[in-house]
């Protein structure tokens, strides 16, 4: 009975040191944020309930976006080398074959209309400090027309399956014209030189993020990174929540690899230390017996 | 050279040359420890297979990591933790192993002075294992620069920076302690070295020494009763073990400890599989970069009271800089355990609970120490900081408290 107190405290004593410098403490240095918004719903330029044409969205998109954009899975392929398009925009400009699936369509359809709005990258380009993003607002087209795009952009996004290779596809698309991801053998498209000047800084390999930011940061940073980093220079890029999680879930598949082996083991070395502690425990009654 | 019988058995024949029985009674069967114990007499046992396991654990990951600024990070995240077969086992084991000897030795360390077992005879316990305890943080804080993330390398920049502090020499003292004028790879290699070879040795060596002090003035006991150990023993050979005072190391003694150990265990391969963030902070998994200090930078837990001591002076009084009032501060507090025999006055060899002022000390020091580690880990903004200077006064005025204390107890209790 004694020693169940002693235990106590001392389990007590250990647990309020942990809660204080774990839990509490991060949740000092961390404070918590609003919640992601998969609907990105503060940009409201384009009427989002409008039926789009796909037929019509294909003229469009034609007129308008292959002079920059390649689309692979339509048949436009890059109009240049990487090196040349990064020299000429100051960052690779996207391949649109997966823009349909894994942009948020009220994202999508704003970002066409104003895209440094849609960004949340008004700090970094405005008339003030006179530098302009790369692609020009469509804000003269006609929200009919920009609906028309997106159908367009969506019916041609080819379906991804839910697994590593599938993961990494989304991956690419929307992180891998800047960031690394050298446990993957992935290397940003944009050149580095090219991206340090149009980011101002080289942005992070992401190899290890899964580890260092952790699940539960980067599902808010990547939904709005301003949040959590006021003033960065990364673009909120307008993934819907299931290509986030594809993008995180790829994030986990390479950085933190052996986490199934680890969790199947974990119970099974759990187990045997329990039977251990048993017999320990039946053996140490004999012996004491005689003593006692 | 004596004549050798032929041997009748393996046993005899080993016994012949290296007198294995006589050993094993010295070191095993008749090695006595009292019979009134609890299970805090375990923690002994328990840290020597913890330092066993962050030993083996160790020697793999010797195999596959490389001491290199250039090459340290990868070859710890992906070699080691992805291509390696259970190479992030041997990691987890390693990184959690060193976290949780510190809460064991934090046990063993306060078990020791609530019982009193430091004084009247066992100084040298005491004071081996104080040894013990600085050895252990200096091997902690080599090992973490190994990973080289941002963690590793920052840490590492604000405790060499520490010794800058010292009169004269210190500035001299810094860059020769990095092998550099900042951290680099020179400090990478020569911590490498502490702690993969200088280190342990002194460790295994001070393992032995803790043992051997504990042979003359024996283990303490739950009373803090003395005893005459060859009477008891003399009882407990010729058979009357129930009412013998003592027991032998094996298998008495230890089938409590492995007993004890078994429910340790599990609890160990909980945090070792599931629960491991408290040991390896994910800022580590950031590459170290030198040009890019993080927002928060905080020691590993079991440092945080120390570094509060140092942390919670933060403004000049008469005439001396905060910073320097905080390093005199931080050097007390690291010595002043050592001394604890000689600070406490009172001859009592009893739990803290039995003893009248004590008691109070007690509770309050180990209050105090919770408070300190805490707001070691709290931004010291704000009230924070000012939580942290007086619980950092608290500390030193306890410790300069106690031999007035305990000399009142000895007063009171008229030198029992």
């Amino acid at each position: 009975m004694k020693e169940f107190k002693i235990l106590a405290v001392i389990i007590a004593l250990v647990g309020i040191t942990y809660y204080g410098i774990e839990p509490y403490a991060h949740s000092v240095m961390h404070p918590a944020v609003a919640p992601a918004d998969f609907t990105f719903q503060d940009v409201k330029n384009v009427d989002t309930s409008l039926v789009g044409n796909e037929a019509n969205g294909k003229v469009l998109v034609e007129a308008n976006c292959i002079a920059c954009h390649a689309i692979e899975k339509a048949g436009h392929p890059a109009v240049m080398p990487n090196a040349d398009s990064a020299a000429s925009y100051g960052v690779v400009p996207p391949d649109l074959s997966h823009a349909g699936r894994i942009y948020d369509k009220n994202y999508l359809a704003n970002f066409i209309f104003d895209p440094v709005t849609a960004m949340h990258l008004q700090s970094k380009y405005n008339p003030e400090n006179g530098k302009a993003f790369p692609m020009p607002s469509y804000n003269w087209m006609s929200p009919q027309d920009i609906m028309d795009v997106v159908a367009y952009l969506q019916s041609i996004a080819p379906k991804v399956a839910d697994d590593k290779a599938g993961h990494k596809i989304t991956f690419e698309a929307a992180c891998g014209r800047c960031h690394n991801m050298q446990y993957a053998g992935i290397e940003a498209t944009t050149p580095v030189d090219n991206l340090k000047t149009y980011m101002g800084a080289t942005p992070p390999d992401l190899s290890q993020y899964i580890k260092s930011r952790g699940e539960h940061y980067l599902h808010s940073f990547i939904n709005d990174p301003q949040i959590l980093l006021k003033g960065t220079s990364m673009p909120r890029v307008g993934l819907t929540e299931k290509a986030q999680e594809e993008v995180i879930a790829y994030m986990e598949e390479v950085g933190d690899s052996k986490k199934a082996e680890r969790e199947s083991l974990g119970i099974w070395v759990m187990l045997y230390s329990a039977v251990f502690a048993l017999l320990a425990y039946l053996w140490k009654r004999k012996i004491w017996e005689e003593v006692h | 050279m004596a004549e050798f019988k032929k041997a009748d058995s393996m046993l005899e024949w080993f016994d012949q040359r290296l007198g294995v029985i006589n050993f094993a009674k010295v070191m095993m069967s008749e090695y006595w420890i009292p019979k009134n114990i609890n299970f805090l007499w375990a923690m002994g046992v328990l840290l020597t297979v913890l330092f066993t396991f962050l030993v083996v654990s160790g020697i793999f990951l010797l195999m596959y990591y490389k001491p290199d600024a250039n090459m340290a990070f990868d070859s710890v995240n992906y070699t080691i933790m992805q291509e390696v077969a259970y190479g992030w086992l041997f990691r987890h084991i390693h990184a959690v192993g060193a976290s949780v000897v510190f809460l064991i030795i934090y046990i063993h360390m306060f078990t020791g002075i609530y019982y009193g077992s430091y004084k009247k005879g066992r100084e040298m316990i005491w004071i081996s294992g104080m040894l013990l305890f600085m050895l252990f943080s200096a091997e902690g804080f080599s090992g973490y620069m190994l990973p080289w993330g941002q963690m590793s390398y920052w840490a590492a920049y604000v405790i060499t920076e520490i010794f800058g502090g010292i009169p004269f020499i210190g500035d001299e003292l810094v860059v020769w302690i990095r092998g550099n004028f900042y951290v680099a790879d020179a400090t990478l290699t020569r911590f490498f070295m502490l702690h993969v070879l200088l280190i342990p040795l002194a460790i295994i060596g001070a393992i032995v020494f803790h043992f051997y002090a504990l042979r003359f003035p024996h283990v303490n006991n739950e009373q803090g009763e003395f005893f005459d150990f060859d009477k008891e023993s003399e009882k407990y050979l010729a058979g009357d073990k129930k009412h013998s005072k003592v027991i032998p190391f094996w298998p008495v003694f230890l089938s409590k400890d492995i007993f004890v150990l078994g429910v340790f265990l599990i609890f160990f391969f909980y945090l070792v599989f599931f629960h491991y963030g408290f040991a390896m902070d994910p800022i580590n998994f950031d590459k170290a970069n030198g040009l890019k200090t993080p927002a928060h930078i905080y020691p590993e837990w079991y440092f945080l009271w120390s570094y509060e001591v140092l942390r919670g002076w933060f403004f000049e009084i008469a005439g001396i800089s905060g910073k320097d009032l905080g390093l005199m501060a931080f050097g007390f507090a690291n010595i002043i355990f050592l001394v604890l025999p000689w600070l406490d006055r009172s001859p009592m060899v009893k739990p803290a609970n039995q003893r009248p002022y004590f008691k109070y000390w007690f509770w309050l020091m180990i209050a105090d120490l919770m408070v300190l580690t805490e707001f070691g880990k709290l931004p010291p903004t704000g009230p924070n900081a000012w939580v942290g200077f007086g619980a950092s006064l608290v500390f030193l005025v306890l410790f300069i408290a106690l031999p007035f204390i305990t000399k009142a107890e000895a007063k009171k209790v008229k030198g029992k």
